[in-house]
């Protein structure tokens, strides 16, 4: 990385560069240690605090089974989001091999994309081995695409957890499930799930089972007393349909949050988070446990971003 | 009269060549002589663009024209492809997938001004969608109106074209992606039942019983070529089962499993490419020993596969092979020879315990069109299999892992190593009769015309061939057909397979290595080592490039795979997009002389020129200095069967592109 790099970077996107981005991701990627003060300038540069605002973009979190048809759904929402004018950014996170370390990102080859179209990001990422929650480079390309893309769509695998990790970055969480598959159902009325702002039941050709599907989807969250939950039919295969309900139940979710508060307490949490990997025990301890060091964090400025929260802490701490 | 003798000897088989080039003048001139030579039904090889709905000059075109077969893309074409050769009497099997409708339409248009009537036609239209979501990639349209079409092309042929085979059932192909004949009987199987399924919702129940019968299959024999028989056996007691008991067809002679063949490619080697012809000789036995399941068609690919495209020559020798089997051997003089055979009958019961409970997970999932993507992971994963026996030595193939040592062989001494090269003129020839054509042509016509198949597609139960066969008569081209029903059902992409490929799980030391340069480059990089591959052109052969993906994985690098069909700016865009440290490209087809260089261009053009390259598939060694020279890093080729060396010679390259010392 030349010198400077990560706040040229970070100043470009700010400024809605979207050709900034694809070297912007490699930087955030990457665990070198010569890159790592670049990295956190970038962040620096596209963080509330520069921007003097939250980053505009919209994040919105997809996730659900494998096969239950994910990438072709993201493939038409995004025909119809670059349809309206709005720039997309997709980051879309595959498993790693605990066996061999590697990744196949499969989710591009379903994704229909126009080269020429430059509004249209699409970005694989391995999960790499994490413990529990997103790798750190997703959570940061999430926070940096959000300062220059209209729309940035996560999108994970899993079902139970995988709700859970990508609500660190989302402003909007999607779970997408198959008709005829009883196991989110059983997920979501034992509370192993946590309820997502929207719920997509792929594969609505499929007719009776699907509008089943989507009944019963619907009374479960009744008798969870979660009336906000939109449940959405699509069918993501051309001719598709349902999808632009599906884009405005996460519009209407969009709307109705405080995004400012909620973006502010998810990277104090995670910032919290880092630092506790950074220095364990002894960093909390340092911060006065663990009420005291959520205290200190709440009463840092609301527009740093992680990296910055984490030094402001360690600073608090004195272990630098 | 004796039990073990025929009365009279049985007749031969119909005998031919898949064969097309160039130009449809080219091949017709090819096909005249084939058919002077003996063969007695003719077997037409499309070229891509024309299989996948694209006219010459299409981005997606590009490279592709008159490489694997013949460009048809209007009615002229179709005439001059078959000038001179009687309709009313010819036999003709067309491989032909997504565009089958418009293809038969042409034929039976061509016919029409042969003075030949529809009910005439004799011939085979391939149309099986589900293997080129599985295993061939020549689709176009999303899986159900794809279905769609195939049902409607069968109800129209049923009624107007009653000697003719709308559709194939192919199980060919999903031998060629790693089938095993286990997985080659069910899925195939599976495919025939969502098939009638689909036309059952488009047909008067009492024609069912002949729609049954027009369905034939396209089989694939490999070298194992006494189990290979008993396949077809039991794909025979299959079939009369599922007539019977599914669909209730009473007539056991509707019932009748009735095959076309080609026998197995994916084991022909480029080493030693001699062998290759014993290898043909003894997988044809497979589909002819004994009679009761024996082919009625059969094509013999040609001894140089691995290596390009077959000349005329390579073919003759094929149609040989055919020739005598039928005319020299005493093969048809006998009633069926397997007959109380214990082996036989064992074999056969081994299959069908093992083809029923896999068609079971098939239906469990809703059928064949809801089950591509299970099937495709599963082919994946045999392939995968089968390359890891071959790399250990556990499967011997004579001149590639065994037995290497080898004199020079003359028959690919001369200046073009052995095979045919398609001249580069043909691509700019094409593209200009296709614009010529455009010229001359009624617009009002073409344009009305193609406004009636647009409606037609988006109705719920019109019959789309009527429209298409007006559509071939008022001049309108492949590209205008199939950019019509693109428009109305949408495009699609298939699923891949490889992400639900298993992990090895024979971690043998050398992959263990390999894994600890990967994970030493990657630290050095910053990142983890990424790799895009994929496939430019239309060649929709993935199982390479599958492979190679899929082991890259496995040694611990990053995989974005990004699947078949893809053009050099995409390729471009999707790498410097994804950041990767290298890109690995495969073709089939013999377009890489095209494609590569625009690639090329194409990544310095989108600021990604510094990006190693490298290229696997089927490239002649002569083509590999020009390929060199454009900057490609690395060719690979059928020899380099060792996936491990490729992958660790790709990590060698993205560590000295990107500074990283070699290890102490």
């Amino acid at each position: 990385m030349t010198p400077n790099a990560g706040a040229e970077l970070g100043g470009r996107l700010a400024a809605g560069d979207l050709s900034a981005a694809p070297d912007a991701l490699n930087l955030l990627e990457s665990s070198a240690a010569a890159d790592q003060p670049e990295r956190v300038s970038l962040l620096a540069a596209t963080s509330p605090a520069a921007l003097g605002h939250e980053p505009a973009g919209h994040v919105v979190g997809i996730t659900g089974p494998p096969g239950v048809g994910k990438s072709t759904l993201i493939s038409a929402l995004c025909k119809a989001l670059r349809e309206q004018g709005r720039t997309v950014a997709v980051v879309a996170v595959d498993p790693s091999s605990k066996r061999s370390g590697g990744a196949l990102l499969g989710d591009r080859a379903r994704i229909s994309f126009d080269p020429a179209d430059d509004g249209l990001l699409i970005r694989s990422m391995a999960a790499g081995d994490r413990l529990g929650g997103l790798a750190r480079p997703t959570r940061d390309a999430a926070a940096a695409l959000s300062a220059a893309y209209d729309v940035v769509v996560v999108e994970t695998v899993g079902v139970g957890q995988s709700e859970t990790e990508v609500a660190e970055v989302a402003d909007t969480v999607c779970v997408v499930v198959q008709p005829g598959s009883g196991d989110t159902l059983q997920f979501i009325k034992s509370g192993i799930m946590e309820i997502p702002d929207v719920l997509v039941v792929t594969k609505s050709d499929l007719g009776v089972i699907a509008q089943r599907a989507r009944r019963d989807l619907n009374s479960a969250l009744r008798s969870l007393g979660a009336r906000d939950t939109k449940v959405v039919a699509v069918s993501a295969l051309p001719p598709a349909s349902g999808i632009s309900e599906l884009l405005a139940a996460v519009e209407a979710h969009h709307a109705s949050c405080d995004l400012a508060a909620e973006r502010s307490s998810r990277r104090r949490s995670q910032a919290l988070a880092e630092f506790g990997e950074l220095f364990g025990r002894r960093g909390l301890d340092a911060l006065g446990g663990r009420r005291a060091a959520l205290k200190t964090v709440a009463e840092l400025d609301s527009g740093l971003d992680v990296p910055g929260l984490v030094a402001a802490l360690v600073v608090s701490a004195k272990l630098n | 009269m004796t039990e073990h003798r025929l009365d009279q000897p049985d007749r031969p088989w119909m005998i031919r060549t898949y064969a097309g080039h160039s130009t449809a003048e080219k091949s017709n001139e090819l096909y005249r002589g084939n058919l002077e030579k003996g063969q007695t039904g003719l077997s037409i090889a499309f070229d891509l663009p024309t299989q996948t709905g694209y006219d010459p000059g299409d981005e997606l075109a590009r490279g592709e024209v008159g490489k694997v077969g013949v460009p048809v893309s209007n009615i002229r074409d179709m005439e001059a492809l078959l000038d001179g050769i009687p309709l009313d009497r010819m036999n003709t099997s067309m491989t032909i997938n997504a565009t089958a409708a418009w293809l038969l339409a042409l034929y039976i248009v061509t016919a029409e001004h042969q003075g030949a009537s529809e009910d005439q036609l004799q011939g085979t239209t391939q149309n099986d969608i589900i293997k080129e979501f599985l295993a061939r990639g020549t689709y176009a349209f999303p899986p159900a109106p794809s279905m769609r079409l195939i049902a409607d092309m069968i109800a129209y042929t049923v009624e107007n074209v009653p000697k003719w085979n709308p559709i194939n059932i192919c199980s060919y192909h999903l031998q060629e992606a790693g089938a095993t004949p286990v997985q080659e009987i069910a899925y195939s199987m599976s495919n025939a039942i969502a098939v009638l399924d689909a036309v059952r919702d488009r047909v008067d129940p009492s024609v069912m019983p002949q729609v049954f019968a027009r369905i034939s299959f396209f089989v694939n024999a490999g070298l194992r070529f006494i189990e290979e028989h008993a396949k077809l056996r039991a794909m025979g007691i299959l079939w009369d089962e599922l007539g019977r008991e599914r669909y209730g067809v009473e007539d056991p002679k509707l019932r009748r499993f009735r095959y076309g063949v080609q026998v197995n490619s994916l084991g022909l080697t480029e080493r030693q490419p001699e062998n290759n012809i014993q290898r043909i000789v003894l997988e044809t036995l497979a589909v002819t020993l004994g009679r009761d399941a024996r082919a009625r068609a059969i094509q013999l690919p040609a001894w140089n596969e691995a290596l390009g495209l077959p000349r005329p020559w390579d073919q003759q020798w094929s149609l040989r092979i055919q020739q005598v089997m039928a005319y020299e051997t005493d093969l048809l003089d006998y009633p069926d020879i397997f007959e109380g055979s214990k082996v036989m009958d064992g074999l056969v019961e081994e299959l069908l315990e093992g083809a029923r409970a896999e068609m079971a997970v098939v239906a469990e999932q809703g059928g064949a069109v809801e089950a591509v993507p299970y099937m495709k992971a599963q082919l994946v994963e045999s392939h995968r299999e089968r390359l890891r026996r071959i790399e250990t030595g556990d499967q011997v193939v004579v001149g590639l892992n065994r037995y290497q040592e080898s004199e020079e062989s003359p028959l690919t001494a001369d200046a073009e190593g052995g095979i045919l090269v398609v001249d580069p003129a043909v691509e700019a020839q094409q593209t200009a009769a296709v614009a010529a054509w455009r010229e001359q042509r009624d617009q009002t016509a073409v344009d009305e015309a193609l406004a009636e198949v647009a409606r037609v597609a988006l109705s719920e139960d019109e019959n789309i061939m009527p429209a298409t066969i007006a559509a071939a008569r008022a001049g309108v081209t492949t590209g205008e057909w199939s950019a019509a029903l693109r428009g109305a059902f949408g495009e699609y992409r298939a699923p891949t397979g490889v992400g639900e490929s298993a992990s090895a799980d024979h971690d043998d030391a050398e992959l263990e290595a390999l894994r600890d340069e990967v994970d030493r480059v990657s630290e050095a990089l910053g990142r983890r080592i990424r790799i895009l591959v994929g496939k430019p052109g239309l060649d929709g052969h993935s199982n390479g490039a599958e492979q190679i993906a899929v082991r890259a994985r496995d040694a611990g690098m990053d995989v974005v795979y990004e699947g078949i069909r893809l053009t050099p700016s995409q390729i471009a865009a999707s790498a410097k997009q994804e950041g990767v440290h290298v890109i690995g490209l495969s073709i089939l087809s013999g377009s890489h002389r095209e494609l590569i260089p625009s690639v090329i261009e194409a990544l310095n053009q989108a600021g990604a020129g510094d990006v190693p390259l490298v290229v696997g598939g089927i490239i002649p060694d002569q083509d590999v200095p020009e390929l060199e020279a454009a900057g490609v890093a690395a060719v690979y080729t059928p020899k380099d069967y060792d996936l491990t060396r490729i992958i660790r010679e790709i990590v060698a390259l993205v560590a000295e592109r990107g500074g990283v010392a070699q290890s102490a």
